[in-house]
């Protein structure tokens, strides 16, 4: 399930109705990601993340579809937000769950190094009253690249 | 046809999107990046590296050599940044 939202979530409740009356399911992995208040060289006092409303959800989705193929999963779940978030605050929920825990480790880091290069958000950091978009990293697309090289 | 902007190509192009009708002989995505840059100041300063652009078709990724048609939804933008 994908869901692309400006609100807040709540990891627990999120976590529960992915699991509720699943009895197959042995495993629950997840990922938190939240704002931070560093950004390079000052302290960040805010955070907008924009995204391509459509294609997001268009990327995410087939994510999710290729999770699904490669591992023996259950259910996936990402939820990203987008506006503008203060340090601390949750940005991204990604959870697998699978009968065992290593399809659901796996996949929930395979789902998160890709979202992180084809899912179309950027982030405006505010630092020191200027605003800067954040550049993409060279390690990230690594990261990504990676999951071919195993298959 | 529409072309989209995200991000800083957005703020150098100065909108969130256009109509834009490329002559003809405009084919690829490469020549349509070519073209728009030749449209303003800031279509100039947004693809003056457009080795660093990123370009969408239907919301799919696409390369430089890619064709496109009058009636896609073309959208620029930087490397993504979300996660």
């Amino acid at each position: 399930m994908i869901k692309v939202q400006r609100e807040n979530f709540d990891v627990g409740d999120e976590l529960a109705a992915l699991c509720a009356n699943r009895q197959n399911v042995g495993a629950v992995a997840s990922f938190i990601g939240l704002v931070r208040d560093v950004a390079g060289p000052g302290e960040l006092s805010a955070m907008t993340l924009e995204h391509y409303r459509g294609m997001t959800e268009k990327q995410l989705q087939r994510l999710e579809a290729d999770a699904l193929q490669r591992w023996p999963l259950d259910r996936v779940l990402i939820i990203h937000r987008y506006g503008r978030l203060l340090p601390g605050d949750q940005i991204v929920l990604c959870a697998t769950t699978s009968a065992h825990r290593e399809a659901a480790f796996t996949a929930c880091s395979f789902l998160m190094d890709w979202l992180k290069t084809k899912a179309p958000f950027w982030k405006l950091e505010e630092v020191g009253g200027k605003s800067e978009w954040v550049e993409a990293k060279d390690t990230d697309v690594e990261a990504a690249a990676k999951w071919n090289e195993n298959r | 046809m529409k072309v989209l902007y995200f991000a800083w190509l957005r703020d150098r192009v100065g909108i969130t999107d256009e109509e834009v009708e490329p002559p003809e002989e405009v084919t690829t995505v490469g020549e349509l990046i070519d073209w728009l840059a030749q449209q303003s100041s800031g279509h100039e300063e947004a693809f003056a590296d457009p080795a660093i652009v990123r370009c969408a078709l239907n919301q799919e990724y696409v390369k430089a050599h890619e064709i496109f048609s009058r009636d896609d939804e073309v959208a620029f933008f930087p490397p993504v940044t979300g996660g």
